[in-house]
């Protein structure tokens, strides 16, 4: 078969793992062989659904503290040993520090444009929610086996609060909870992920991004995400009623 | 001075180790598929790298250096080595990869959609432990090549020749679950 020499390097070119001109060659014949192409296709969104599938098991968050404890006892150890390499190299250090610190301002910046897209790109279409229910006890279970994690939600009665529903989402291809919750005619999103897998620093008192109120933190594993274009005081009340919520 | 602009890869331990947590527990997982071993495997991972942290020379992969430490404490566990005494020894590892992995069939009847999540789960599971690692290191922690060859302490060639089997078991085994449905 003529297309035989493509196939053998069509993995190691999804795997962006060829020399440059070789990837090349192979983008140029993909675009010309229509049955390279579905390979192509279905090799990718192999890669994707392994992806997907994989990220299935999540540590108890009294593991994560357990291993925290271990961990972070490390510190005063070697605090001595770090301080005399920290006068020694105050310059390389500060400005890996810089470094690192841009990249990791890149990277959340980034992330918040990606939420704000979700949030916005949600409002905006007919079916925002994939569960459409004002009942905490439908929506939550409604997202066991869809997502790898599960969270508790708030009894809202006696507030201005009510839940609309909610919607299976991707972060950077982690999977995720979106709710919806309403108050007066304003919507406010809330994005719930695995801690670990999506890196923000902790936003309280309603911060502005994307012109949007902002408010994050983590509790029990997960990062909580809430966007909405209501005023700071409501942002507060409600992650205030989540936070107490995933105590219980 | 030369900084160069790699990845973080100087702080204290707990400010490398503690972001892979997730990742690693997930993966101990696969390699354990149990829930109390795989923490157990990963507590010994944590407290292995504490105790060897100063032997870990700033500027290398830290990443590849922590799963390295978890497959090797794995593989020295009463389940590892159970694991790999019934897994056949591969003929030929660091030849091409044989007609045997390239599928006469090409995979575009494996149209995977999250529908068809569990059973990719399970097609997963099933997979032998040496491609089981090699695909996860691949797919889910995205490593590259040479990443993986750190990790796994083998040629670059071997990966390759490793992954390309994993992948071709997995469709095989992928497709025949989806006749069968």
């Amino acid at each position: 078969m003529a297309c035989d020499q493509w196939q053998s390097q069509l993995d190691a070119y999804l795997d962006g793992e060829l020399p440059a001109e070789s990837m090349r060659t192979i983008d140029r014949h993909l675009r010309t062989c229509s049955a390279c192409a579905a390979d192509a296709l279905a090799r990718v969104q192999l890669k994707r659904a392994i992806k997907t599938a994989g990220m299935r098991f999540t540590p108890s968050p009294q593991f994560r503290n357990r291993i925290q404890k271990k961990a972070g006892g490390a510190r005063s150890r070697w605090s001595f040993g770090w301080a005399v390499a920290t006068a020694l190299a105050v310059l390389m250090v500060a400005s890996l520090v810089s470094t690192y610190l841009g990249n990791r301002t890149l990277r959340q910046q980034h992330l918040y444009s990606e939420l704000a897209d979700l949030h916005v790109s949600t409002l905006a279409s007919a079916n925002p929610v994939d569960v459409v229910s004002s009942d905490r006890h439908t929506v939550k279970p409604w997202f066991q086996g869809k997502i790898p994690f599960t969270f508790n939600l708030p009894e809202l009665q006696n507030t201005d609060f009510t839940l609309l529903g909610g919607r299976v989402t991707y972060l950077g291809q982690v999977p995720g909870a979106h709710l919806i919750y309403q108050i007066r005619k304003h919507q406010i999103s809330v994005f719930l992920f695995p801690e670990d897998l999506v890196a923000l620093t902790a936003k309280s008192n309603a911060a502005k991004e994307h012109s949007f109120n902002v408010e994050t933190w983590t509790q029990d594993g997960l990062r909580y995400v809430m966007f909405g274009d209501v005023a700071p005081e409501d942002i507060h009340n409600l992650t205030a009623l989540l936070k107490a919520s995933a105590r219980s | 001075m030369c900084v160069s602009v790699e990845p973080p890869q100087s702080g204290t331990f707990e400010e490398l180790a503690m972001p892979l947590f997730g990742q690693l527990y997930n993966f101990a997982h696969w390699l354990t598929q149990n829930r109390e071993e795989a923490e157990d495997l990963v507590q010994e991972t944590y407290v292995k790298a504490l105790r060897g942290f100063g032997s870990f020379q700033p500027g290398t992969n830290f990443r590849a250096w922590m799963y390295r430490i978890l497959r090797n404490t794995f593989l020295t566990s009463r389940t590892g080595l159970k694991t790999t005494q019934t897994v056949p020894l591969e003929e030929d590892e660091n030849g091409p990869a044989s007609a045997a992995t390239t599928d006469p069939q090409t995979p575009e009847a494996i149209l995977i959609d999250r529908n068809h999540q569990d059973l990719l789960q399970a097609a997963l599971e099933e997979l032998p432990l040496h491609f089981r690692e090699v695909l996860l290191l691949c797919e889910l922690e995205e490593m590259s090549y040479q990443e993986i060859a750190d990790t796994m302490a083998m040629p670059i060639g071997t990966v390759m020749s490793r992954l390309s089997r994993a992948r071709a078991a997995l469709r095989a085994n992928v497709r025949q679950k989806l006749r069968s449905t």
